[in-house]
């Protein structure tokens, strides 16, 4: 993993100062793997992208794998206490979804907070503030890894209890309906508060009053420490909403999940006020997972966001 | 420090505290009163036992039954008689009229009207959106209003009956109390979470639910009991205007009661005592249903000779210690009936709280009735054993004043 770092610092360190990069041609790409849609018809699997956009995304994937590993190594020196919910591997969706929306959009997530907040636009002070809890931090000192939280940027957390999110989010797609401002709501949870009760019951709520939201489960194949197979018995999360359509994502690519993204708030606010409008039930791939108590790590898969882009 | 000594003969009386004089009456007898006693004041004051009492014989029997708010009788002659439910509607309408941030979602409130016609009429003048029917699942509507709260919006929610919202008790307790928090003050959560709870006429054990009790510890809330239409309607007005997460509790069998209140917009402090019935002889402090056994108690108390300060408590979290601690300086005695169960209820609270800051002025152990500690019958007859009868309160004034 340090060696894969290391790389993408020298690739930065090379590319910045000695050419400069044409912002005005286009760049065609292909997402790596076709995506699957349920009760839906995917979207294209071609894109287009620019070279700054790739700079972009390369230098804040690299920045929030950075701001990951030194939290790791504060956790380790004790200087970050209690827990310490890592998104290394992660970045990509973090990523993609920013690039996706906008700031009216809201964003709502679990524990694995750290750097959604920074694609937000939070800071590193914020966020190492609020994880060593002093009060320079996002949320003060008082809330802690779990708890970031950036309200004008329209990022609304950071919650500790899994699951509890969803109808939150759902609450802010209510919000958003019933200011008609256009915006949606991206409401994330993992794998495993794909089981919690509450989420159905959420998205029948939005789905009975076509509320703009889109879930999106961001499965990293474990709950707490338990494999997914020993927890779940049916592991296509995009199916289970039933009549909601989804759509399966491969999480390690940043423009499919940009893609997904852009289809999803589309598809989700294009039929109008007066038609309903479908929420939405999304499934991204993520293989690399760090628990902070249980140390899970898969490597191999961890140079795949950079290689990628 | 004050204290009341009585002694049979010469007036006796107390320029300075003396704890061991103290410590000889622990327990005052006011039936030594009605004798020819002078009662004598630490202020100095010496005041005959018995023109005290005759002299109050007919201030007494006039204020058997419960007074009338003053600041209700002063603003307006005029008013307009309505019932407990009523008045829940009539401030939840001016508040959504008010503020078009405001909205209300629960069970059956929209085309139905209120499973207890709270929000009738409402869904028809303000949108199917607005007043938002849910399906049953409190977990996720709580969360729901909430979320929405976090933007900006200022939703009610109501629990169909308050025992329901247990389902909901990690969204309240989590996300309601304690986001404000976590967040650095990032996000206010102005809701109200609103519905009728306690013991109503043979429900079953689990619709018969007193939740305060539970509540009452999470940190980040208030909370708020109703017992009157007055009010019911100024503190449900004051919850929705505040920014703070507020649990408003009201009574399956209050909703019918009938009272006049003022025509003029008004709304009552949040975190305020109400006085009912200025005493002398001992604090009664009780909330919710309770206030009426305690009244009907009164009556009976009044002609026994009796004469108790009885404060409806109204705010459960925040405790208006102000009111509560006046009144048990001049009363020295406190007797809280209460529907929550015995362990852990608001009583308990209240007595741990009245002790820690009042304990000085005490003449007496507080005395705390509560329901008892069993799942509450569906007979009638043992429902009536399990929560507080005016019997019992009379009987323990008694003894509290022996």
């Amino acid at each position: 993993m340090a060696l894969s770092s290391h790389r993408a610092l020298t690739h930065l360190r090379r590319l910045t100062p000695l050419r400069r990069i044409s912002t005005d041609s286009t760049i065609s790409i292909e997402t790596s793997i076709p995506f699957t849609g349920h009760n839906i018809d995917p979207p294209s699997r071609n894109l287009t992208t620019s070279p700054s956009e790739l700079m972009t995304f390369f230098h804040d994937m690299a920045l929030m794998r950075r701001m990951e590993i030194a939290a790791d190594s504060l956790y380790k020196a004790k200087l970050i206490r209690g827990f310490c919910h890592l998104y290394d591997g992660q970045e990509a969706v973090a990523i993609g979804m920013e690039a996706a929306i906008t700031k009216k959009d809201c964003i709502i997530t679990a524990y694995r907070d750290h750097c959604i907040y920074l694609a937000r636009g939070g800071t590193l002070i914020g966020a190492f503030a609020e994880l060593m809890g002093r009060k320079e931090g996002c949320s003060k000192g008082k809330g802690g890894s779990m708890h970031f939280y950036l309200k004008e940027k329209g990022f609304y957390g950071g919650h500790g209890i899994v699951g509890a999110q969803v109808p939150l989010g759902i609450g802010l797609s209510f919000a958003q309906k019933y200011e008609k401002d256009g915006s949606v709501s991206f409401a994330l949870y993992g794998d495993g508060a794909a089981n919690q009760g509450q989420l159905f019951e959420a998205l029948n709520m939005a789905a009975l009053w076509d509320l703009p939201a889109i879930l999106v489960c961001e499965n990293n194949h474990y709950g707490m420490g338990t494999a997914e197979w020993r927890a779940a018995k049916s592991p296509s999360y995009y199916k289970r909403g039933d009549y909601v359509p989804g759509l399966k994502v491969d999480g390690m690519d940043a423009f499919a999940v940009k893609q997904a993204c852009a289809f999803a708030k589309e598809h989700v606010l294009k039929n109008g006020p007066i038609v309903s409008i479908l929420p939405y039930f999304s499934y991204t791939t993520v293989s690399f997972s760090y628990h902070g108590s249980l140390c899970v790590r898969l490597w191999f898969m961890v140079e795949l966001p950079f290689t990628k882009i | 420090m004050a204290a009341i000594v009585q002694a049979i003969g010469p007036p006796t009386s107390l320029s300075q505290p003396n704890s061991t004089k103290f410590h000889l009456f622990s327990r005052r007898s006011l039936s030594e009163r009605k004798g020819s006693i002078f009662v004598g004041r630490s202020d100095g004051k010496v005041i005959n036992g018995l023109s005290l009492h005759s002299a109050r014989g007919e201030k007494l029997v006039s204020h058997a039954v419960e007074a009338k708010q003053d600041n209700a009788a002063a603003t307006s002659k005029a008013g307009h008689e309505l019932l407990l439910f009523e008045a829940l509607q009539e401030g939840l309408e001016e508040e959504m009229e008010r503020d078009p941030r405001v909205c209300v979602m629960g069970e059956d409130v929209g085309h139905y009207g209120g499973s207890y016609k709270v929000t009738k009429g409402l869904a028809p003048k303000y949108g199917d959106l607005r007043v938002l029917d849910t399906p049953i699942a409190e977990n996720s509507f709580t969360g729901m209003g909430i979320g929405a709260a976090m933007t900006g919006l200022r939703p009610i929610i109501e629990g169909m009956n308050m025992g329901f919202l247990l389902l909901a008790f990690n969204q309240i307790s989590n996300n309601c109390g304690m986001l404000h928090y976590t967040s650095g003050g990032q996000f206010k959560i102005p809701v109200v979470i609103r519905g009728p709870g306690g013991v109503g006429r043979q429900l079953g054990a689990e619709h018969s639910q007193r939740l305060e009790s539970y509540f009452q510890s999470i940190p980040g809330i208030q909370m708020v009991a109703c017992s009157t239409p007055y009010n019911a309607k100024g503190l449900m007005k004051a919850a929705i205007r505040s920014d703070n997460p507020v649990i408003l509790f009201e009574h399956v069998l209050l909703y019918n009661l009938k009272e006049k209140i003022p025509d003029e917009e008004y709304i009552c402090n949040l975190e305020e005592a109400e006085m009912v019935r200025p005493g002398e002889h001992v604090t009664i402090l009780t909330y919710s249903r309770m206030r009426y056994h305690v009244m009907q108690a009164a009556k009976t108390l009044v002609n026994k000779g009796y004469d108790p300060e009885v404060i409806d408590i109204r705010s459960l979290k925040p405790f208006d210690l102000y009111t509560i601690g006046n009144s048990v300086k001049k009363t020295h005695r406190v007797l809280i009936v209460e529907e929550c169960m015995r362990t852990g209820g608001i009583g308990a609270s209240l007595t741990a709280a009245i002790t820690e800051n009042f304990n000085d002025y005490l003449d007496a152990p507080i005395v705390c009735l509560s329901s008892q500690d069993v799942p509450t019958p569906y007979a009638g007859t043992l429902e009536n054993w399990t929560v507080v009868q005016p019997a019992q309160i009379v009987t323990a004034v008694e003894q509290l004043c022996m």
